[in-house]
């Protein structure tokens, strides 16, 4: 079975929209949605609305920090996405902020965990930026493959069975077989706020069956994408900084 | 892990088991067969027992992830994995014949066979590296011959996939290999240059011609780490008869920056398949090593240098390439000739490692007898040797970036691709189909290299000038 995993989508519409489509035409049967639906982005609505529809369906939806934000205001945020999330809050229904708000901390199926930041202390919201990080995460779960995101930034850990460490920056569209001898840890680029310099949306696919991992990049409309965001009176910050992908 | 699994007759996923034909401190091998598979084939268990050395199962993890990827000649063919869960192993090709380890007690061998070899194996690595990998253990013992001649690379145990994770890179606190081919920048640790691998094959070539190792046969960290910044004794102090053009070829692969190697593998065969076009430098002459001060500053440099960034290979490998400008000295116009020179000219300055080879076509009548000399008596092919000398002179490159070839054949475009062929080109630019008609009726040469080439053409006209007509038009392939 294909997975196709989104993390960061941050009520980027346009970018959102293009990697479902791409993800549906490389043959992706079941959606895993790794947080961060809101914050940041112009419409938080449309893509709040949509992750619902898909766990209708049957995808999956871990819980983000910017989710949790809408519900539970955090202090350690900057000034910018404090004001996106505020904005955010008056833009969503009862409904959608429920859903936010009931969002599991992690999900676990098969030898996958999935998670926005890492495995293990979830609530923590630790950013995964070195082997040293990957490696407390893996050592905390019994299972074999972590999905995550929260960084913005895609990496590839392994840790093989005398604990040694590998990490790598994956080039997009080329598969990684991940290995059965060994725990892998798959941080996932953002959907809609990429910070690699690469200012095209990210998603993974797995293959179940192949156990092979690729990291998309799919081309949108940024620049619509981008006026959502003045138009809606946010930082001007959040706007400019799609195109360069940082 | 079950070892009654492996045994003479047993049956793996369908693969019955046959002989163990090698066992090597890594891995064992066995022959293999399958009813779906034809020809040979050889099964790799990796030694995973309590108490193995833990470096075989990382080397084994990085073939597995590497071999199913890998295609064409110069590699053995992958056909299944299975993974330490229940056996380990991979099926891959199994090549006839011995690897050049055999050849050790016939060394020295003579100048010719070694570049000859030489040349086998640089065409293989670089297909290899265009495929994203560096090899890391290049050495007599991973090298093997098809029927037809072509290498074939073997072992990817310590190989570095440019597009994948690399699981070796923190597996060891030393560098791991075979201590007396191992690129010097390997002990700093770096795993992603493929000039790692020319260097490598430097140091067989070297033993090859001389019968002895450059940098001896020290496995101590002290012993191999003298390689980077003590160089080798030049060929010739070893052997007087030392052909300075192979000099030259050993002793830059042996360079100890990798900037000062070749560029690519490709660059490496050109030369050893042109030896008498290669460009001598003091190298060539040397008999000694260099000035204690040089190895010295060397020395005390150490750990001065700024770390590189990931590497990217791809891009490595296609900022070097081979052009190849194939010109009609006789039958090509100025204004053609000058519009050829500015393409070349375009491609040399935004890439400084390309190295441009000018073609000529000397065309032999397909019935007449040719004579080497015209009809003034000048020797043809020397004057045409002359002409591209000439044309080439306003490029103003160095002389390693510059070869010149008069090809004689009676198909100039068959000439021309051949060449392309035969040299690994990545470029070819050549000119449109002129008005003056010797080829008119035959068809454009440029049309069918466009057609039939194994890289990229470029098709160059002059500039447009009114009242002619457009060569497109006169340049459509004939319709019969």
């Amino acid at each position: 079975m294909l997975l196709a995993l989104f993390a960061d989508i941050h009520a980027n519409r346009q970018a959102f929209a293009a990697c479902l489509e791409a993800a549906r035409t490389r043959g992706a049967e079941r959606f895993v949605l790794l947080g961060d639906f809101v914050g940041y982005g112009g419409d938080p609505e449309w893509v709040v609305d949509t992750v619902m529809g898909l766990v209708e369906q049957g995808a999956v939806a871990v819980r983000g920090n910017h989710d949790q934000a809408v519900g539970t205001p955090s202090e350690s945020m900057n000034a910018a996405a404090q004001a996106a999330i505020d904005w955010t809050r008056s833009r969503l229904s009862a409904a959608q902020k429920q859903f936010l708000a009931d969002l599991p901390w992690m999900h676990e199926e098969d030898d996958r965990l999935y998670v926005h930041s890492e495995a293990s202390n979830p609530q923590r919201w630790r950013y995964v930026q070195s082997a040293t990080d990957a490696a407390r995460s893996m050592i905390s779960t019994p299972a074999q493959i972590t999905f995550c995101g929260h960084i913005h930034q895609p990496a590839l850990y392994s840790m093989s069975v005398t604990a040694r460490m590998t990490s790598f920056v994956p080039t997009s569209g080329i598969p990684v077989q991940l290995l059965k001898g060994r725990q892998w840890l798959a941080v996932s680029g953002s959907v809609g706020q990429p910070r690699d310099s690469n200012p095209a949306a990210c998603f993974l696919t797995f293959d179940t069956k192949s156990r092979e991992i690729t990291y998309c990049r799919v081309a949108y409309d940024v620049e619509a994408a981008a006026k959502r965001i003045r138009d809606a009176g946010l930082p001007l910050w959040l706007a400019d900084r799609l195109s360069k992908g940082r | 892990m079950a070892r009654s699994l492996i045994e003479p007759g047993a049956v793996l996923d369908g693969f019955t088991i046959g002989e163990c034909v090698h066992h090597g401190g890594m891995a064992t091998l066995w022959s293999v067969t399958h009813p779906d598979i034809a020809g040979p084939l050889l099964m790799k268990i990796p030694r995973v027992a309590e108490g193995e050395d833990p470096a075989a199962i990382v080397s084994f993890e990085m073939e597995q992830m590497i071999l199913p990827r890998l295609q064409g000649p110069h590699v053995p063919a992958w056909f299944a994995t299975g993974d330490f869960v229940r056996q380990a192993y991979v099926v891959i090709e199994r090549i006839p014949g011995q690897t050049l380890y055999k050849r050790l007690p016939d060394l020295p061998l003579a100048y010719e066979e070694v570049r000859v070899l030489g040349g086998k194996i640089a065409t293989a690595l670089a297909d290899l590296h265009r495929q994203n990998v560096v090899h890391h253990d290049i050495k007599p013992s991973s090298i093997m011959f098809r029927e037809n001649g072509e290498a074939v690379l073997i072992d990817y145990g310590l190989s570095q996939h440019n597009h994948l994770p690399d699981l070796l890179q923190e597996e060891f606190r030393v560098p791991f290999g075979t201590a007396p081919y191992m690129a010097p920048e390997r002990l700093n640790g770096v795993r992603d240059d493929p000039r790692s691998d020319l260097f490598s094959l430097g140091v067989l070539l070297y033993f090859f011609t001389t019968g002895v190792r450059p940098f001896g046969e020290s496995e101590t960290m002290s012993g191999m780490r003298r390689r980077l910044w003590r160089d080798p004794h030049p060929p010739r102090w070893l052997k007087g008869d030392y052909p300075p053009w192979l000099q030259e070829i050993v002793l830059r692969c042996l360079e100890i920056e990798p900037r000062n190697r070749y560029p690519t593998a490709s660059q490496l065969a050109f030369d050893l398949g042109h030896p008498d076009l290669v460009k001598l430098t003091a190298r060539s002459e040397r008999l000694k090593r260099d000035p204690l001060t040089a190895v010295w500053r060397r020395r005390f440099n150490q750990g001065m240098a700024i770390p590189k960034p990931k590497s990217d290979m791809a891009a490595q490998l296609a900022s070097s390439p081979i052009v190849a400008v194939a010109l009609d000295t006789a039958e090509g116009s100025d204004e053609m000739n000058a519009a050829l020179r500015r393409s070349a000219e375009r491609v040399l300055a935004i890439l400084p490692s390309a190295r441009l080879a000018c073609v000529n076509v000397l065309k032999l009548g397909r019935l007449t007898i040719d004579r080497t000399l015209d009809e003034q008596g000048h020797n043809k092919h020397v004057d045409r040797l002359v002409a591209l000398k000439h044309w080439a002179q306003p490029l103003k490159l160095d002389e390693n970036r510059l070869t010149v070839h008069v090809l004689e054949a009676i198909d100039p475009a068959a000439a021309i691709l051949e060449f392309a062929d035969v040299n690994q080109v990545d470029h070819i630019i050549i000119g449109a189909r002129q008005r003056s008609g010797m080829f008119g009726r035959l068809g454009s040469v440029s049309s069918k290299v466009a057609f039939e080439a194994p890289c990229t053409v470029t098709v160059v006209r002059p500039p447009r000038l009114a009242g002619r007509p457009a060569l497109e038009d006169r340049d459509m392939p004939p319709i019969f």
